[in-house]
């Protein structure tokens, strides 16, 4: 299946060089859990600190048992604020 | 004590400077800067004055901490009743220009009459005179600023000025410190303007005396600051990407107001974002962020310096906004930006920098911006009229619209009206996105519930710097609460603006929040000012302040009618994002709001709320 990825703010080196602003797609398997991505994308687990999927909030103790769907989109930052 | 126990009140129909003692009773109970010009203001002008007539008064203060080795201790409010709204205007800025009246010596500095002629204020410590400015009147905040240091033959004086927005009294011009600070919201720099009062120039040497307990000072404010160096967001996130690195989240979570508030979701949010701002341009392999930059005292750096595309079709012929300048904040990048549908970066900083050179509040000027362009795209308003095509998106249009009302030219009159009056003049005031006449900053109250009653209630109007309820809703902090619902935001709403209330009046800038609570500002007040200032007299402080500005509006004719919202947001549902198809639940959290804060159901303080905090 597709997702969305995005990684924000300092996260953003941790996308592929090649890519162009701030998402990619990727192909993932059934069952790919969010945890399992910021692994692969070597995410500091300190650093998702605001994980939203379709922009919905999915809290720390979610992450890691909540399997991705088909066209999610997946976005992450680190602790950011502004005003 | 922190405070210097000093106020100048300068008369300026009669010309008059004149030291007064602080009436240190009051400080007791306000703190200072927005909570104890507050009281002042209210002390001493009729709530039903006209904003812009003599009558009004127009007060600069500083609170107990500007000035002091406080961590973003340099702040200051102008405080007046506001032309725009007709509601108690309190502006905050940082900068350097709040811990220079201090360090001369000077606690507040209250405006009252009108000058016969232009005139501006110079302070140098004890020395303050009223002196001629006919050869600043027309001239912008920068020439103003440039001048005033020429004329003294002093790089080091601190300026607060008008520019043209504010002599022409556009009723969202705001008093620009420091080139590029302001006290921005509200119309305070038109009040300025009706006073005929052009800067206020100060240069002190004296430092602040008076720290209550010093060695505990150091300890407090030492404590403090590396709080907010531990901290993820303001020791790393803010100095790095700014405020506007909100613009990815809030898009993302469909509150991003776009096309005055017609959609929740702008498509070109990534181009006019914080990451877009560190990119390199095509154009000239130049990224537009030149680095970031801090007001007096701060440890945390949240400021941007950028650099305008010389190629862009803006400044093109115009080397003067070359160089590197402030901006963009994440809520001017909004209001230029999304709010208009524009996403070409340039276009929106070129806009920013009109506002900053001639003193305009870019939210209100933004949104105002965006609510002409829906009268245009209705064909209520056509070109005719407006000078020009101001189709949604259009730079063309943004760019030329910010110099027809910084000039007050044309239709940049009635823009400089705001978009209440705007609206309610060509039949539609119901595309007016504001309260109480004041423009919504940068989020959507359908995706962030508790934003649609913190705006509903602000004592200034639309406010997203009076109750930042964003912060626990989207960021988490303190702890986070679901955006979507309304249940429990009314006492988050109040708690939010009673501790606001004591960050504005303390002097410091409210993002220390984003780290600090009110434990951590308490130590280093009550090393400064004393050790009665406990946590409990702080809240009581914070509450006390906004029950005091309720009053005043109450007074000015305000009632729980202009609590509310545009009917967009409460009848028109969201089409995108997780808010899609939820409207704002305000009829929901207001009552329990009323009751939180011991108010009638009418609004109104209880006559037991008001024994309780003294008022």
């Amino acid at each position: 299946m597709k997702i969305g990825f995005k990684l924000f703010a300092s996260l953003t080196d941790h996308l592929p060089s090649d890519r162009k602003g701030n998402r990619i797609e990727l192909e993932v398997g059934e069952g790919t859990t969010i945890s399992e991505l910021i692994v692969r994308f070597n995410v500091p687990e300190r650093s998702a600190h605001l994980v939203l999927v379709n922009g919905h909030f999915i809290p720390p103790a979610q992450r890691a048992s909540r399997p991705l769907a088909d066209g999610d989109e997946l976005a992450i930052w680190p602790p950011i604020a502004g005003g | 004590m922190a405070w210097n126990r000093k106020l100048l009140r300068v008369n300026l129909t009669q010309g008059t400077c004149k030291e007064e003692p602080l009436n240190m009773e009051w400080a007791n109970e306000y703190l200072g800067s927005r909570g104890l010009s507050a009281k002042y203001l209210v002390s001493e002008i009729d709530p039903k004055v006209d904003p812009l007539s003599p009558e009004n008064k127009l007060i600069m203060a500083t609170g107990p901490l500007t000035g002091t080795m406080a961590s973003t201790g340099g702040r200051y409010t102008v405080t007046c009743k506001g032309p725009l709204t007709g509601a108690i205007a309190c502006s905050n800025s940082g900068g350097f220009f709040g811990a220079e009246m201090k360090f001369a010596g000077w606690d507040m500095i209250i405006f009252e009459g009108k000058s016969p002629k232009p005139v501006y204020l110079f302070i140098e410590n004890d020395k303050a005179e009223l002196r001629d400015a006919s050869h600043l009147w027309g001239t912008s905040c920068w020439h103003t600023e440039e001048q005033i240091k020429a004329d003294h033959q002093d790089p080091l004086i601190r300026v607060s000025s008008i520019g043209k927005a504010g002599e022409n009294q556009v009723l969202f011009a705001v008093v620009i410190n420091d080139l590029h600070r302001a006290a921005g919201r509200s119309g305070v720099g038109a009040v300025m303007g009706s006073k005929n009062l052009k800067a206020v120039a100060i240069r002190g040497t004296k430092g602040v005396s008076g720290i209550k307990d010093f060695p505990a000072f150091l300890k407090a404010t030492t404590d403090a600051k590396k709080v907010l160096a531990d901290n993820a967001v303001t020791g790393q996130g803010l100095p790095k990407f700014g405020t506007q690195v909100l613009m990815n989240v809030i898009n993302e979570i469909g509150a991003l107001p776009t096309r005055n508030h017609r959609d929740v979701q702008f498509e070109d949010a990534s181009k006019i974002s914080a990451e877009a701002m560190h990119e390199k341009r095509p154009s000239d392999g130049k990224s537009h962020l030149v680095t970031n930059a801090a007001c007096f005292g701060c440890t945390i750096a949240c400021g941007r310096i950028s650099q305008i595309d010389k190629n862009h079709f803006t400044v093109k012929n115009n080397p003067k906004y070359w160089g590197a300048s402030g901006g963009l904040e994440y809520e001017a990048a909004w209001a230029l930006g999304a709010a208009n549908g524009v996403g070409d970066l340039e276009a929106l900083q070129y806009a920013n920098l009109l506002c900053n050179e001639q003193g305009m509040d870019p939210i209100s000027f933004g949104a105002t911006v965006g609510a002409a362009m829906e009268l245009y795209e209705m064909g209520v308003l056509t070109k005719e009229q407006m000078g020009l095509d101001t189709p949604f998106g259009s730079a063309e249009a943004l760019a030329k619209l910010a110099e027809m009302t910084a000039n007050g030219e044309g239709f940049g009159k009635e823009i400089g009206e705001g978009s209440a009056r705007m609206c309610a003049r060509y039949g539609h005031p119901e595309l007016s996105m504001s309260v109480k006449k004041q423009e919504f900053p940068a989020y959507d109250s359908r995706g962030i519930q508790g934003m649609g009653l913190a705006y509903a209630t602000s004592n200034r109007g639309a406010c997203h710097l009076r109750g930042y309820t964003v912060a626990s809703e989207v960021l988490g902090i303190p702890v986070k609460t679901d955006p979507l619902v309304t249940e429990g935001k009314a006492e988050l709403v109040k708690a939010f603006q009673d501790a606001t209330a004591v960050f504005d009046a303390a002097g410091i800038c409210v993002f220390t929040s984003f780290a600090w609570t009110l434990a951590d500002v308490q130590p280093q007040l009550a090393a400064a000012c004393g050790e009665e200032w406990t946590m409990e007299k702080l809240n009581a402080v914070g509450e006390r302040i906004w029950n005091l500005e309720r009053q005043f509006n109450n007074a000015a004719g305000f009632t729980s009618k202009d609590d509310n919202l545009p009917p967009r947001l409460l009848t028109e549902p969201a089409k995108t994002g997780p808010a899609k198809g939820l409207v704002n639940g305000l009829d929901k959290m207001l009552p329990e709001y009323y009751k939180v804060r011991g108010w009638t159901p009418d609004g109104v303080p209880t006559a037991e709320t008001l024994a309780r905090l003294g008022l």
